[in-house]
């Protein structure tokens, strides 16, 4: 059963308390429809569990299946360095259809970040070894496609409706609490 | 491999465990194939000789997922190719076919078409699932004397990833 191999620490984005005894790791891409249908999904079991669960993002875009995926990546990672990256996040996936430079731009504007600034951070490819950090973590550690679910550091092979992963976070959740 | 025991997933780990025993083992000598690449050309593994070769076997093309086994292994080409690794994807699919696939999901390494006789070549690895007609989601990596160093068969509805697969050209001698 494949785990993952790169533990949560600060460099990444982490919603919910370090203390949770769940962690919930999704390696993802923006202009993946999948990840797109996950992200409500997410957010509902993110409400259900509350402080008990841990919500970690990472980036893995499928760059030859989808033009706009690691530009949108590396969008979220300047938000991020603005101390903004959920809001951009949330704002990509709920605009997944319409990803594009000028979407971008939108964005960082809505969020009161420099418009300019993220367009030069695209254009020399700022945060190309972020992404790419993520994404070879998650080559590491078995993510099969996107999106990719770990749950306290096992993947999650099954779907990822809400009922199916509340019932797997149940399931490890009984085994944290002693 | 060790599994924790978890329920509701016995049957699945113990159908798993038939289906690894199938597969030909490491130590085994990968059987020489030829099979059509493209409408005019083949591809022998004998060619091969001297590099790594991860031989993937898949049931089909146009799985309805992003990300799939092939596009998957696709994205990860680069880290593959660190090991001087060739990479070739096989399924029971014609040639057109492979082609219209490898062109939509832009791939960049051939997919071979064991379409006639059907699944000759799954056969000699213990990889064909004679009820549905189709390979099974078997993974192979070669060394460059043509010896198989280490063999995965997943289940059919699990892409596999491909920890196991960087793992196993690790460990290959340089």
């Amino acid at each position: 059963m494949a785990k993952l191999r790169t533990p949560v620490t600060s460099r990444d984005h982490i919603q919910g308390p370090e203390d949770a005894p769940l962690t919930l790791v999704e390696y993802g891409d923006y202009e993946c429809p999948s990840c797109g249908s996950a992200y409500p999904i997410v957010k509902r079991v993110q409400e259900k569990f509350g402080k008990r669960l841990r919500f970690v993002f990472r980036n893995f875009p499928l760059s030859e299946i989808h033009p706009h995926a690691e530009s949108a990546a590396e969008t979220a990672e300047f938000a991020a360095a603005e101390g903004r990256f959920w809001e951009m996040h949330d704002l990509l996936f709920e605009n997944q259809e319409q990803l594009s430079e000028a979407l971008y731009s939108e964005l960082a504007d809505e969020l009161g970040l420099s418009p300019t600034a993220l367009r030069q951070a695209l254009e020399v490819s700022k945060y190309k070894d972020r992404v790419r950090t993520d994404f070879s973590s998650g080559v590491r550690s078995g993510v099969n496609g996107t999106p990719t679910f770990f749950i306290n550091g096992t993947r999650h092979d099954g779907p990822f409706d809400y009922e199916t992963l509340v019932l797997a976070l149940r399931e490890k959740n009984g085994k944290a609490t002693p | 491999m060790h599994v924790e025991p978890i329920p509701g997933k016995a049957v699945l780990m113990s159908a798993e465990g038939d289906r690894m025993s199938k597969v030909l083992p490491p130590g085994t000598p990968a059987p020489d194939f030829t099979l059509p690449v493209t409408p005019d050309q083949k591809l022998s593994l004998r060619e091969l000789r001297g590099h790594p070769v991860m031989l993937a076997f898949y049931p089909a093309d146009w799985s309805p997922v992003c990300g799939d086994q092939m596009a998957l292994y696709n994205e990860i080409l680069p880290e593959f190719q660190k090991f001087g690794a060739e990479v070739v994807g096989v399924s029971v699919d014609g040639v057109w076919c492979h082609r219209a696939f490898a062109d939509a999901r832009h791939l960049h390494f051939p997919l071979l078409a064991d379409f006639e006789p059907k699944g000759d070549v799954a056969r000699a690895y213990g990889a064909y699932r004679s009820a549905e007609g189709v390979s099974e989601r078997a993974l192979f990596v070669i060394d460059k004397n043509g010896i198989i160093t280490w063999s995965y068969c997943s289940p059919i509805a699990v892409n596999p990833g491909a920890d196991g697969i960087l793992e196993a050209l690790e460990s290959l001698p340089k």
